[in-house]
């Protein structure tokens, strides 16, 4: 079982990706540039946070037309497990691995804090040991985490139960006031027809050590290592 | 380059015209001039007086404060790089070591806040990643004019929103997208800084002992290569600009304000890092800031006792039909000079190349002691190192007297008013340097890297050192108020509040870095100040084994005549062995007992004087007054070892400083992170307004679990120079009671103070004055 994490010129996150996947989860890891197209045989595939390309256009735009991504979309369409983070998910958006756009903030103004997420399907390999309703408690970084789609989308998101996350009070009540940057529906996150593709604005990879505020995000990498081992 | 060294040798810069207008724009004074026409012996060209007038500025000699900052410790066993290097540099253990620095971009931040903002944090990350260290964290210093003062004119009002919106917007797009968590640090506000904000951004990086680089050329005929972003228009006399006072029209300066892009700078950091992992390629490194490629070519040179030999047609340019003194006063920003070992070369190149960097040789490294820059082949300036760095200026400038000009005692009556303390509390709590900053540090990333353990919001900032045990703790603080009203009393307090805050952590303070922000050096009165804190600064430091290994100075902080108050900014670092052990800063458990911990010395008897310095008199009674609280520093030291044993032994909670608002704002602080009450009754024959509300030095409140109070006051009262004062229990109901004698004086819900603090910075910044 290996993990690969892409790297983009400007992606902060994926050290701290790896370092989860390797310090914490205590899994195989390698990086993979942006400029190769070979995945080196890995597993599942993160797509870090940071600001890939410097993001001085549209966050993600530039990055889904890297090389590497031509290989994950391949390897996505095989059924290979995708997790994007913060920007991560951006790239998954923009490269229509993940329906929906992440906008500006509701706020217009980056924001960082702790925020809390209610689970909203145990049923996908990335959220499999989570109870229904589960809350997890992880920081937000960003600009443009806005999600926004269509109507048609949207119905068909909630119908076939694709909402990972959504935005909630520590006691798991999904409320405006819970929702950090104006979210249609408070949604967090969302999954992949497949459901072998994540994308999430919250840092998993931020919250995997007691230490550092949460270790609820460990639990989405501990479900990935579960799936890849039971296939 | 032409090869023939011997023709070189007679050839001569062609002379400007040198006219009182010409020396008048570069701020040469008639005796500057003939200094320079002394040191050359000729007629310097339009080129070398550019390069004169850059060196010469305040901004890169330090003319009228390095006298005196030669009073600053500067070593300790653990420093390894004191001033003069691009940071300084302390062993942390483990074989890890710190670069840290603080540095000022005021006055490009008055003129733009968001670029000015933004290059200040770039400067800083290139000064720490040029010494082979990882940039782990950034905080900033940051002093604004009133949001809501009605006395003052509308314009001035919507300009401090705007410089304050720009700032913080401006550290942030810069921080979030080149990767590192920033700390918060502080942000407080003053009339005097309206016209004149100050900017001070501090950071800090890692590097393994034996890894460091430094800014040094050295092996004759070695590479010079220029790396980085192209070299624009942009920042021309930035330094200059940076040693005037502010005048009407300051703002047609704006093209001397360089542009952020911290993309390239993440490149850049990233590129560096790596070629500087070659063993043997790179033998040494210097960022271009201020003066550009003018200061990092004679300082490299004049660091190594060699010379540099540039042809600039070979510098990378982003705009055609760039003269050379344009391209060597060109302050264009994420720019780095380096020098390589010969047949190394290539290997560099290609490392820049991955990362899709310009990388050019753009000449050699040279026996004599000189910078010599050719343009399409001409020689254009030919000086001597030292010339520029060593022989610059030094002024003594005449220090005067400085005496505040505000009255001794208390004015007649204020401090016999009936008060309502809970109403008192409340206005402080919203008051703009006490409220809550979340508004400024949310904006920032603060937690990319994860190592962030205490981050905004806490008295320090903490971060781990991943695969060690160990963790670095780190404050800002200066209150310029208090060095107005006593720059050698006021100076003090901003080292020890800093270390104390560090301390608060459980960590070691064991360095320090300052940023010296003050007005025209030369009005004697504005020297005193400078004098009076470097001698404040120097003391506490040597007190609380503290040396200083860097910082900065931004003098001439004027505007239309008027001084800012001096605000020395201390920035202090301190190591902690045992993360693990990292003391929080806010009540955690209901039942906890909450103790005062203070020296055990009779209580000041010019409380009434020292009372008119504090927040309360500023905010509540609305006048200033007297002078800042004293302070015994080894008391202060005493305090902070306390601190770190109690950190050790797993004694306390809980740790936080009583500072802005006094103890009643120190409890309600504390309560509010965790929604907890308070239920407090101080035993003292001194009134309420002093307990409650005066500012004293070397005082924490610490929270201990119920069996272990007296065992905690033994351990601090032991060798009797602390007392620890029990004063109250932390409660599961969220009141804040606070009894003083026999009289319940404050009683008030926490969430309703929280509310009030937390939303006081936001309420205010959306309060526009349209009208």
């Amino acid at each position: 079982m290996k993990f690969g994490v892409l790297v983009f010129p400007g992606s902060n996150c994926d050290h701290d990706t790896y370092n989860v996947l390797d310090a914490v989860a205590h899994q195989p890891v390698t990086f993979l540039w942006h400029e190769s197209t070979d995945l080196q045989g890995c597993d599942a595939i993160l797509v870090p946070g940071g600001f890939a390309y410097g993001d001085y256009l549209r966050t993600g735009a530039i990055a889904h037309f890297a090389p590497v991504m031509g290989a994950v979309k391949k390897f996505a369409a095989n059924g290979g497990l995708v997790m994007g983070i913060c920007n991560g998910f951006q790239i998954l958006t923009e490269s229509g691995l993940l329906q929906g756009a992440l906008m500006r903030n509701a706020g217009l103004k980056y924001i960082c804090k702790q925020v809390h997420l209610r689970t909203e399907t145990t049923d996908s390999p990335f959220t499999a040991s989570l109870s229904q309703g589960e809350v997890l408690q992880m920081p937000v970084g960003h600009m443009e985490g806005n999600y926004f789609c269509d109507e048609a989308t949207l119905t068909q998101l909630e119908k076939q139960n694709r909402i990972a996350f959504r935005y909630a009070t520590p006691e798991g009540l999904v409320t405006p006031e819970a929702n950090p940057n104006g979210s249609l529906k408070n949604i967090a996150g969302v999954l992949s027809e497949g459901r072998n593709v994540l994308g999430l604005m919250p840092h998993p990879d931020r919250s995997s050590e007691a230490m550092l505020g949460s270790a609820d995000g460990l639990k989405l990498f501990q479900n990935m290592v579960s799936a890849l081992a039971a296939r | 380059m032409p090869n023939e060294t011997q023709a070189q040798a007679t050839q001569v810069p062609t002379p400007a015209r040198i006219t009182p207008e010409l020396l008048k724009l570069h701020s040469i004074t008639a005796e500057e001039y003939a200094r320079i026409e002394q040191a050359l012996g000729r007629t310097p060209s339009l080129t070398e007086l550019g390069i004169y007038s850059v060196m010469w500025s305040e901004h890169c000699s330090y003319k009228s404060s390095r006298v005196h900052l030669k009073r600053l410790p500067t070593k300790s066993e653990l420093v390894v790089q004191g001033p003069g290097e691009n940071a300084g540099i302390i062993d942390v253990g483990d074989g890890w070591a710190c670069a840290f620095k603080i540095e000022s971009h005021n006055h490009p931040s008055y003129i733009e806040p968001y670029q000015g903002a933004a290059t200040g944090v770039g400067g800083i990350l290139r000064d720490i990643f040029t010494m082979g260290a990882r940039p782990l964290a950034v905080m900033d210093s940051l002093r604004f004019g009133p949001l809501d003062d009605t006395t003052l004119p509308k314009e001035i009002t919507h300009k401090n929103h705007a410089v304050v919106e720009g700032v913080v917007h401006g550290i942030a797009g810069y921080g979030n997208c080149f990767g590192v968590p920033n700390l918060g640090g502080e942000t407080r506000f003053e009339p005097c800084y309206s016209g004149n904000p100050l900017v001070n951004a501090f950071a800090l990086g890692l590097v393994k002992r034996d890894e460091i680089f430094y800014a040094k050329a050295t092996g004759i005929g070695n590479p010079v290569i220029y790396v980085g972003a192209k070299t624009g228009r942009d920042g021309i006399h930035g330094a200059t600009m940076a040693s005037e006072e502010f005048k009407e029209g300051s703002e047609q300066k704006r093209p001397n304000v360089q542009m952020g892009d911290p993309f390239m700078e993440k490149l850049l950091l990233e590129a560096c890092l790596e070629v500087m992992q070659i063993p043997g390629a790179v033998a040494g490194i210097q960022d271009m800031g201020a003066a550009g490629l003018t200061c990092s070519t004679c300082e490299m040179g004049a660091r190594g006792g060699v010379g540099l030999e540039v042809e600039l047609d070979n510098v990378p340019q982003r705009e055609t039909g760039m003269n050379s003194y344009e391209i060597m006063l060109s302050e264009s920003q994420e720019r780095m000079l380096l020098v390589a070992n010969e047949g190394r070369e290539q290997e560099v190149l290609d490392v820049f190349a991955k990362w899709g960097l310009d990388a050019r040789i753009v000449g050699k490294v040279i026996a004599q002691n000189r910078m010599r820059i050719f343009h399409h082949g001409e020689l254009v300036a030919d000086l001597s190192n030292e010339s520029l760095t060593d022989d610059a200026p030094l002024y003594h400038r005449p220090v005067g007297t400085w005496a505040p000009p505000v009255a001794k005692e208390a004015p007649a009556g204020v401090l016999d008013k009936a008060v309502d303390y809970t109403a008192a509390l409340t206005k402080l709590l919203a008051a703009s340097n006490i409220c809550d900053k979340r508004w400024v540090f949310e904006q920032y990333d603060s937690m990319v890297q994860t190592n962030t353990v205490q981050g905004p919001g806490n008295e320090a900032g903490v971060m781990r050192i991943k695969g060690t045990s160990r963790a670095l703790s780190m404050a800002l603080a200066g209150n310029g108020r208090w060095c107005y009203l006593d720059p050698l009393t006021g100076a003090k307090h901003a080292v020890a509040e800093a270390a104390r805050k560090v301390a608060c952590t459980g960590a070691k303070p064991v360095a320090a870095t300052n940023c010296l922000n003050f007005g025209n050096p030369e009005k004697p009165e504005i020297m005193a100040q400078l004098s009076a804190a470097i001698d404040g600064i120097a003391e506490a430091c040597n007190a609380l084994g503290t040396p200083v290994t860097g910082g900065n100075v931004s003098l001439y902080n004027e505007t239309r005549g008027v001084g800012i108050y001096p605000t020395p900014v201390l920035g202090i670092v301190g190591i902690l062995d045992d993360v693990t052990k990292a003391t929080p800063a806010h009540f955690s458990q209901a039942g906890d007992v909450i103790v005062l911990i203070s020296p055990n010395t009779a209580k000041p008897s010019n409380w009434q004087a020292e009372f008119g310095s504090t927040e309360f008199a500023k905010t509540v009674v609305g006048e200033l007054w007297g002078v800042p609280p004293a302070i015994d520093l080894d008391n202060e030291a005493a305090l902070h070892q306390m601190l770190q044993l109690l950190a050790r032994r797993n004694f306390i909670t809980s740790a936080s400083d009583i500072s802005d608002g006094g103890l009643a704002v120190a409890l309600a602080k504390a309560t509010f992170r965790a929604g907890l009450g308070a239920e407090v009754k101080i035993d003292t024959e001194l009134g309420g307004l002093q307990t409650l509300f005066s500012e004293p030095a070397t005082t924490v409140l610490v929270t201990c679990s119920h069996k272990s109070v007296e065992a905690l006051v033994g351990t601090i009262e032991k060798d009797g120079t602390l007392m620890a004062q029990p004063i109250g229990t932390v409660t599961a109901e969220a009141t804040l009671s606070v009894t003083v004698g026999s009289e319940n004086v404050i009683r008030a819900a926490v969430g309703e103070l929280k509310q009030v603090w937390s939303q006081a910075l936001e309420s205010r910044l959306a309060t526009e004055v349209l009208a």
